[in-house]
């Protein structure tokens, strides 16, 4: 009996003593909400900000870009530079080196054959990877050995930062998805689902679109955190009821992207249990023009592809007065507020790559109406629209469901009306609207319908990536599974050349020069994209979460690991 | 020898016709008298009247569009604001205010009260058609009780909400191009609303059907030879009445509730075609600031619904012989 119960004093003791000083797990359980529910657990295929950020909790980059846009490194032990040795001297190829002794959750080590293997998994000819742009130039990746890792570009690359940083290319484990290369990918359910991370926290239970059960990583890197032993990330509901969640009745720790109007998230936060964060970034607010018919005559598979080019938004004019004739500054007064700026570029900072294109600031009614006049469309019928051969110049505008977009849609309708262009509005459920199913004709990526309104941006601070999605051939299209983020269908051999010698420029100065010039084609030149607003970031947390850090250049949990509970 | 009958018996005193004591009565005058004593009928009846009028003739009298943008006189409250609130922003423009954009919501609660009410009336009317007739004719033909009642538990089990998304997707397209994206999306939801919810009036229906038929009166008819929708149309359904007017009023709410849901969700009307629904949904994020955003489509909502229920309830008494006259 002695015996015993030394046994189990010894056991027990050792059981305790190293919670005493560790402290994973010793705040309990952090809410988080975010209003667009996941639908997947990886970015590679998905290209909706909140499944980035949902398996940012999960899957962690060889780096990360902070809130000041500055590099750090996460599974790397330093950010590769020219000076340090890490990015060769003719800028074609960057050496990554893993920290040593890390591991996955399930406890097998990471090595550098997962990351070669992440490139390839993204770079499958088949595979129709959201995140494509990423890898653009990477020639082959090399592992000389176990923790180095060497991806060779097929020319100088100014920016060798594409491939493996930031919260859209994430490392996978090789022997977890090895089966779910190329078109086996998106039936991989379990990988997608539950992958295996080395991120703080590992996936319990996923129900897509719905709920995400999370607890934390045993075999997390650092021993002490992260601070939550489980988390809840809910999806689903509206940006309003999120606010109201975490500002008023302190149901959740974190809302993710409150796009609410100004006047109501301010008396919302008069509740006192939360605080709204906002930061500037490069989000911006822009109508889509579709360059393509997405007439539902055409058959299936044929709508909304390069085959058939637009009736009428493939006129230059209509697309500038369509421009011309929104005011904005109201947009932003009524939208945003202080959070939200005017813009006409879809690059709106960092100031190196910001043109100074601000031409379409003031709104312009009676210069749009004479435009349409000039370029063949008239009201012949008396009717308020305007015609021309036959065709009314009449738009389906659709975007996700949201309060500001459905006054910003009523706002731009109005306008539209008074240049003589009847407008049909249309608003999807963000989750649809933005989940990338392939099988749902609702969804920004398919693009059935004329004009369409949301907002994106870029990680890091570089812009080439972001500007490379709009190439030819980049388009969402049936072949590649609807999947791509020319979302426009612009192609334009002028502008893939420019992209092109973006590509091989080191110059920071020439760099900014060509980034404005693209910019520029897409938006003042071509009015393919019509940005309105560029617009804060704003996110909300509770007064007990502390350690919140907003980022508006990587995920919004980029540092997930650090939250902690302020007792009080 | 036997004593001659006498031709013309004088008739017992007692049992003797003293001829009508009132001129003859029509049927539905008595139902009148009836449903005049229902006051909470009447006051149903006048307020759907009068809210069905001001929606078919208000555009006419309030000739404000509903979807003109006025961003200069945007948040103004509704003029009776000013009884307490002195500096409250108001004016004769906008007699009950208007919006975050400045669309006037006097405007606007018409407009949206001619898509919910005949979205209502007309989903109502679709599942009330069909849930009577299987009703009918399950509980008055022992051979298709069995097919029809299978037929209803399939029905039931489909869920409503899921069943328009699919619905909208399936059929938004060719809706929309041949009556246009309001008059298709009409369409849709009568018929979707309408085909889900006639279930348990059928139910009802059919079992009230069961326990008639094989009363005597029915009998007596059978006996005479009566031809069985000759029946129905006699015996029956003039005894099932109070039941399908229970459904009706209750049909008439969900059909606007599911519509606003439906609006809520973004796959209804387009989201500038006002129904109260919607602008309920709208206005919930300023409900602190601006409750009447929220109450005056409530409060229409609510009273519309009231106002049907109440109007039931005294039909159903009035068309009752059994309680007429009591």
């Amino acid at each position: 009996m002695t015996l015993k119960t030394l046994l189990l004093g010894a056991v027990a003791t050792s059981a305790l003593a190293p919670a005493a000083f560790a402290e994973r797990g010793e705040d309990g359980h952090v809410n988080i909400i975010y209003w667009q529910a996941p639908s997947i657990m990886t970015p590679y295929l998905s290209g909706g900000t909140k499944d980035i950020e949902a398996a940012s909790l999960v899957l962690e980059p060889l780096g990360r870009y902070t809130e000041t846009g500055a590099l750090v490194p996460y599974l790397a032990t330093e950010i590769p530079t020219v000076e340090n040795g890490g990015v060769s001297e003719d800028l074609t190829s960057i050496t990554w080196t893993l920290k040593d002794g890390l591991v996955w959750s399930d406890g097998s080590p990471v090595t550098s054959a997962d990351v070669k293997f992440t490139g390839e998994y993204c770079m499958h000819p088949e595979g129709g990877c959201a995140q494509l742009a990423k890898f653009t130039g990477v020639e082959s990746i090399e592992t000389p050995d176990d923790l180095t890792v060497v991806v060779n570009f097929d020319k100088p690359m100014p920016n060798p930062y594409g491939p493996f940083m930031g919260g859209q290319s994430p490392i996978l484990q090789k022997a977890q998805f090895e089966q779910c290369l190329g078109a086996n990918a998106s039936s991989c359910t379990d990988a997608n689902f539950y992958p295996v991370g080395t991120g703080p926290f590992v996936v319990d239970e996923f129900k897509p679109n719905d709920v995400i059960s999370l607890s934390a990583n045993p075999n997390y890197r650092d021993p002490a955190k992260p601070a939550f032993a489980t988390a809840t990330l809910k999806g689903g509901g509206d940006a309003e009821s999120a606010a109201r969640a975490v500002l008023q009745t302190g149901e959740f720790d974190y809302a993710w992207n409150l796009q609410l109007a100004p006047d109501v998230l301010a008396s919302m936060s008069e509740g006192g249990t939360g605080t709204p964060v906002s930061a500037f970034g490069t989000l911006v607010e822009r109508i889509e023009m579709n360059l393509t018919d997405p007439s539902p005559d055409l058959p299936e598979g044929e709508r909304s592809t390069v085959a058939h080019p637009h009736p009428i938004l493939s006129d230059f004019n209509v697309r500038k007065a369509l421009s011309m004739a929104i005011d904005r500054g109201l947009l932003t007064e009524i939208g945003y507020g202080q959070a939200g700026r005017p813009t006409c570029n879809l690059v709106p900072a960092p100031a190196l790559y910001a043109s100074p294109n601000e031409e379409c600031l003031t709104q312009d009614l009676e210069g749009a109406k004479a435009l349409l006049e000039e370029a063949g469309w008239t009201d012949t019928d008396g009717d308020g629209v305007r015609e021309k051969d036959g065709m009314e110049l009449s738009l389906l505008y659709q975007t996700s469901t949201n309060a500001v977009r459905q006054d910003f849609q009523a706002l731009i309708k109005d306008w539209w009306s008074q240049i003589g262009v009847e407008t049909e509005l249309r608003n999807v459920d963000s989750s649809v609207f933005f989940g990338g199913d392939p099988g749902s004709p609702d969804t920004f990526q398919k693009f059935y319908a004329d004009v369409e309104m949301y907002a994106n941006n870029f990680d890091g601070t570089d812009p080439q990536s972001y500007l490379s999605m709009y190439r030819c051939g980049n388009e969402p299209k049936p072949s590649s599974q609807w999947q791509g983020e020319n979302i426009n269908r612009f192609c334009d051999p002028e502008y893939d050349a420019l992209l092109d010698e973006l590509a091989k420029t080191g110059e920071l100065e020439k760099r900014g020069e060509i980034a404005k010039k693209l910019n520029e084609m897409l938006t003042k030149d071509t009015m393919t994209i019509v940005p309105l607003v560029d617009r804060g970031r704003v996110s909300a947390h509770s007064n007990t979460l502390g350690g919140v850090v907003l980022n508006t250049w990587d995920s919004e949990l980029w540092n997930a690991a650090d939250w902690y509970r302020i007792d009080g | 020898m036997t004593e001659p009958v006498p031709s013309s018996p004088a008739p017992i005193e007692a049992l003797k016709d003293k001829g009508p004591q009132a001129p003859p009565r029509s049927k539905w005058r008595d139902v009148w008298e009836q449903f005049r004593k229902h006051k909470g009928a009447m006051l149903g009846a006048f307020f759907l009247i009068f809210i069905t009028l001001g929606v078919l003739f208000g555009p006419y009298i309030w000739t404000l569009d509903p979807q003109a943008l006025d961003i200069r006189s945007k948040d103004m409250r509704p003029m009776y604001t000013a009884i307490w609130d002195s500096s409250a922003k108001t004016g004769w423009n906008h007699p009950l205010g208007s919006d975050q954009l400045g669309r006037d919501n006097l405007a606007q609660l018409i407009a949206g009260g001619r898509a919910s009410m005949a979205v209502g009336w007309a989903a109502m009317l679709l599942s009330l058609i069909i849930g009577t007739g299987v009703g009918v004719m399950a509980g008055f033909f022992k051979k298709l009780d069995g097919p029809l009642m299978r037929l209803t538990d399939l029905f039931l089990s489909l869920p409503i909400l899921p069943l328009l998304l699919v619905a909208v997707t399936l059929f938004r397209q060719p809706l929309r191009a041949n009556f246009g994206p309001e008059g298709g999306m009409f369409i849709l939801i009568v018929t979707v609303v309408g085909i889900t919810s006639w279930m348990p009036t059928a139910r009802i229906v059919r079992g009230d059907i069961l326990a008639i038929k094989e009363r005597e009166f029915v009998l007596a008819a059978r006996s005479i030879g009566t031809r069985p929708f000759q029946i129905i149309k006699r015996h029956l359904l003039p005894n099932v009445l109070s039941p399908i007017m229970v459904s009706a009023t209750l049909g008439l709410a969900t059909a606007i509730i599911t519509e606003s849901a439906l609006s809520f969700l973004g796959v209804g009307f387009p989201s500038d075609f006002p129904t109260w629904g919607k602008m309920l949904a709208d206005a919930v994020a300023r409900m602190e600031d601006f409750p009447e955003r929220v109450m005056l489509p409530g409060i229409a909502i609510s009273l519309t619904v009231l106002g049907v229920n109440y109007l039931g309830d005294g039909l159903r008494d009035a068309l009752d012989p059994r309680i007429r006259g009591r």
